[in-house]
């Protein structure tokens, strides 16, 4: 009987999108006889062909009046958060520009990591953790530098109760160093470590060198994670950092990938692929727009998603993203360097279609959407 | 030890910096250098600043030692008996001239009670810490700063008796004020720049209520009554003026009636107003399009060849006629001359201004408002002694910009004028709110400074009590008349053939970029097709070469830019601007080629 009832029901398959088909399935009693099933799909092949769009719809505009419009109210009021106990986040229109540009490098990466298990629950390992990943340079180790130009000689003295937090010793930092720079010897003490050039020729500019380029040098954790908080969220404990990583991240064994991310949506391309990203614009765009109050409906953002995701990569809505995409030259050069456009169509011998919206405006002719968009078709006797 | 800079040059160090310092104000205190002096000692980067140049703008606070004002109980005896004045104090050291760099270096306090011996100097007075036009506005410390400022500035748009010579000058749009009064509700302020020499507004019984809405959205509603008995009447006064331009070869526009045999004559009708000196007569009522000044200038172009051709010696008319939407009555005229020594003509109109819808009115407030109708005095609601209000403010303006002075000068204009006197409304220093409460108890009314109406148009009795009392409003310079201006057909560009643009060239008004975005939201695309015609045209085509051809009107036919007549031209709309557009895109050097195709 309940198998009779799917097969009916999987009837529907292109009238009703696949989400609606299996709560249907779900739902169904058992005892619905055949008859009142067909007028259950009926009325809701009847409702969902209401819920559609319709032919002609301008719904890109009206997306992008629904952004628009909420978006004037938004300049005036981004001058919250200023140096509150969490990180400082980019919020705001100038968040939203960031993602709708696609920007590269964005203001500021973000991630937030969920542990698994016993990590989530254990302030300690998860602290522990949290020092593991937190991308620490040489330079933050070290309390004093001084060159000794008689001796030809590099002393940096390491503060030791920060060595102590990393759980390092100073041999453990010559080791490192060691890997990475060639051509001096280092020895190590309690807290010092001294280099000396090793070769014949001796230069105090090689020493200086040194002296900057140690500075930088990563002695341990993730690379580009910068900064790290563990904050409790509901029940569970979890790491925000400020600077990103999420392909090494989701690497490492304690970490819950399935709920990890981060607000770098290029980098969530790069790892994730495109689908990820798209889900990504639409939830940090979503992110803002909730922060300042505003209600803006998800399917005009998801639009905009769609257009920008539409060629496979994230593509900014800008003259050299979506626009460029765009099929007809005289849309195109309405936007922003219009001879740069001109031109490179008159090379190419470019044919504009005239089937959009910009085009038809400019030569006044009748837009193609609404009661612009139907023809009528006579039948010839 | 500090660097020592005298009008920021460097002249020397000082080895105790603070005894220096001491030293020079005790000197300026003394008198014996410039009070104008100022000394500003910066201990971070160790430098001392005196000050003797031009351009600082310095102010003067009442000198304080050991936490107390040099400033007397005996001063102010001296100086209410008119023995001592300004200057004595300075010269006695109680009052001295502080500029921003040495005010630094000060701690000032506003008020007596509060100085300690840190204190270095005292405020005159607690609502110096305002400008003048913001002084204006009475009770101004019951509200919000932003709102002082909008107010401040109202007050500067307002009309007034702007100047006591206006009938002999020649202010380009100015506006005069009859009947201004001094405000019942003022300030010191006011008494101290002499304000009623030259009042602004006038003092109107203000009713805070609602009336069929036509006060919503910031609206005022005036009694017809009122305005028919002059409140807020003003004369716009405009000059027309005009020169005799002197051109190459000794030739001069000529001011006077045109002859009937010059070049763009009108008609005599055209010239009835003018007298024989080509300048129209006293009070001529002139409206748009009138002639006011008749000219004639030389021939344009005039090359050497023509001047023995007497046909094209024939002189234009160029007079000066009113502009669109113009008028006015001819109010003074003058005949004098300008830098270069040409004749120069004056002609000021006068245009009476009677309050009319859409007029822009305001409180002290910030509180500004546009007339939403005129109400005839029997549907007026009145109260039980059968007062009517001049004016009708709405009280959804009150709660969102929290002007708790507008409402504190309504109760303080009833109180002044039920008990005929001013009322004070300094800044800091201005009458309390409960005294003028209990006065306005002892005048005989309630003393929040409501009143039982009735609605003029039944008779009823209102249900709630209304707010009434006396305000000072003023009316400020944005008139409708000045600025209504409506089109269907009218002028275009040259360049775009599109509706020009403003109101002085009776301009259409744009249907811009955001507007044709909600034409297309509303899939309403035949009709914004329609809404974009104003520029439309019809160009051939060129079927072969895909370029807009012309209309040949001798071989009466259209004719291809390529290939002539050997090409099938096809007739197209397009708009004017599109057109444009192409021609401009062949000035790159690129080809735009049609390709026509049956829309059908």
């Amino acid at each position: 009987m309940k198998n009779d009832h799917e097969k009916a029901v999987e009837e529907y398959a292109g009238q009703l999108s696949l989400s609606v088909l299996q709560e249907v399935k779900e739902q169904l009693p058992a005892s619905i006889s055949k008859a009142d099933l067909t007028k259950v799909m009926d009325t809701l092949v009847a409702a969902h062909g209401t819920a559609k769009v319709n032919p002609g719809e301008c719904v890109g505009l009206v997306s992008a009046q629904s952004i628009g419009e909420p978006g004037t109210q938004m300049t005036l009021n981004t001058f919250h958060f200023a140096g509150v106990s969490e990180m400082n986040v980019t919020t705001g229109l100038p968040r939203i520009i960031e993602i709708f540009d696609a920007r590269k490098d964005i203001k500021t990466p973000m991630m937030e990591i969920f542990l698994k298990e016993p990590y989530h629950s254990d302030i300690d390992r998860l602290k522990k953790f949290a020092a593991k990943i937190k991308e620490t340079t040489f330079g933050e180790l070290a309390s004093e530098y001084s060159l000794n130009i008689f001796d030809q000689v590099l002393k940096v003295t390491v503060n030791r109760s920060l060595l102590a937090d990393y759980d390092l010793s100073t041999k453990d930092l010559v080791k490192v160093i060691k890997a990475k720079v060639k051509g001096f010897n280092a020895e190590s003490s309690d807290d010092e470590i001294t280099f000396s050039k090793s070769g014949k020729t001796q230069e105090l500019k090689d020493l200086y060198n040194l002296k900057e380029k140690i500075k930088e040098l990563k002695i341990a954790g993730m690379k580009g994670v910068k900064q790290v908080l563990p904050v409790k969220r509901g029940e569970e404990y979890i790491v925000l950092t400020s600077g990103t990583n999420l392909k090494d991240i989701l690497a490492l064994p304690e970490v819950d990938g399935t709920r990890t991310s981060t607000n770098d949506i290029y980098e969530i391309f790069e790892v994730l692929g495109v689908e990820a990203a798209r889900e990504a614009i639409i939830r940090e765009v979503f992110k803002v727009i909730e922060a300042q109050g505003l209600n803006i409906d998800v399917r005009h953002i998801m639009l905009v998603a769609d257009i920008m995701c539409a060629t496979g990569e994230v593509k900014g809505v800008t003259r050299y993203g979506v626009v460029k995409e765009k099929a007809s030259v005289l849309a195109r050069a309405s936007f922003e360097t219009p001879i740069k456009h001109l031109i490179n169509a008159a090379l190419e011998g470019e044919v504009d279609h005239l089937t959009s919206v910009v085009e038809n405006v400019m030569i006044n002719q009748p837009v193609p959407v609404g009661t612009g968009l139907p023809g009528l078709i006579t039948k010839m006797k | 030890m500090a660097d020592v800079y005298l009008n920021s040059k460097f002249v020397g160090t000082a080895d105790n910096p603070a005894h220096f310092v001491g030293e020079v104000k005790d000197l300026r205190r003394k008198g014996l250098i410039s009070e104008e002096v100022s000394v500003y000692h910066d201990a971070a980067t160790q430098e001392i600043h005196l000050y003797s140049d031009e351009g600082r703008a310095y102010r003067p606070l009442i000198i304080v030692k050991e936490g107390k004002s040099l400033l007397s109980e005996k001063h102010l005896k001296q100086l209410e008996e008119g023995e001592i004045t300004w200057p004595d104090l300075i010269r006695q050291g109680v009052i001295e001239y502080l500029d921003a760099a040495e005010e630094e270096n000060a701690l000032v306090t506003y008020a007596e009670e509060e100085l300690t011996p840190a204190h270095t100097h005292l405020e005159i007075s607690p609502g110096s810490i305002s400008g003048i036009t913001t002084s204006l506005v009475p009770f101004g410390n019951y509200n919000q700063s932003s709102r002082l400022i909008i107010g401040s500035k109202n007050q500067k748009q307002a009309l007034g008796f702007y100047a006591a010579n206006f009938h002999l000058r020649m202010d380009m749009d100015s506006n005069l004020l009859h009947y201004p009064q001094f405000p019942i509700v003022k300030t010191k302020i006011h008494d101290i720049t002499e304000y009623g020499q030259h009042p602004s507004g006038q003092n109107m019984i203000v009713a805070v209520m609602s009336y069929d809405g036509y006060n919503m959205e910031d609206g005022v509603i005036l009694g017809k009554a009122s305005v028919e008995r002059g409140l807020s009447r003003s004369t716009y006064f405009r000059p027309v003026d005009t020169q005799e331009l002197r051109y190459s070869g000794g030739l001069i526009d000529e001011i006077s009636i045109p002859d009937k045999d010059v070049k763009g004559y009108r008609s005599e009708h055209d010239y009835r107003f003018l007298e024989s000196d080509g300048i129209l007569y006293p009070e001529a009522k002139v409206n748009e399009g009138d002639v006011v000044i008749g000219k004639t200038s030389p021939p344009r172009f005039l090359s050497s060849m023509d001047e023995y051709n007497l046909a094209a010696a024939t002189r234009r008319e160029s007079s000066i006629n009113l502009k669109h939407g113009e008028k006015g009555v001819a109010d003074f005229v003058v005949l004098t001359e300008n830098e270069e020594g040409n004749k120069l003509v004056q002609v000021r109109l006068r245009d009476e201004r009677v309050p009319e819808i859409g007029d822009k009115f305001t409180s002290r407030h910030g509180q500004k408002g546009v007339v939403g109708i005129l109400v005839p005095p029997q549907d007026l609601p009145f109260s039980e002694s059968g007062i009517t209000p001049d004016l009708i403010f709405t009280p959804h303006g009150v709660s969102s910009r929290m002007t708790v002075s507008h409402l504190i000068e309504l109760l303080g204009g009833k109180v002044g004028a039920l008990a005929g006197r001013y009322v004070d409304g300094t800044l800091f220093e201005a009458e309390k709110e409960e005294d003028l409460r209990k006065q306005l108890l002892g005048l005989g009314f309630k003393e929040d400074g409501t009143e039982v109406f009735y609605d003029g148009r039944t008779g009823k009795r209102m249900l709630a009590r209304i707010f009434v009392g006396n305000m000072y409003y003023l009316r400020l310079r944005h008139m409708v008349a000045n600025k209504m201006q409506a089109r269907a057909r009218g002028p275009i560009q040259l360049l775009t053939r599109q509706p020009t643009e403003g109101k002085a060239k009776e301009g259409g008004l744009r249907l811009g970029e955001m507007e044709k975005d909600t034409f297309i939201a509303h899939g309403a695309s035949l009709l914004l097709k329609e809404r974009f015609d104003s520029d439309k045209v019809v160009v051939p085509v060129c079927e072969k070469s895909g370029l807009m051809g012309y209309y040949d009107a001798r071989k009466g036919r259209a004719v291809s830019p390529l290939y002539g007549e050997n090409s099938e031209m096809s007739y197209v709309e397009v708009s004017y601007a599109f057109k444009l557009l192409l021609d401009e895109i062949r000035t790159l050097g690129i080809y735009p080629k049609l390709h026509l195709k049956s829309k059908y």
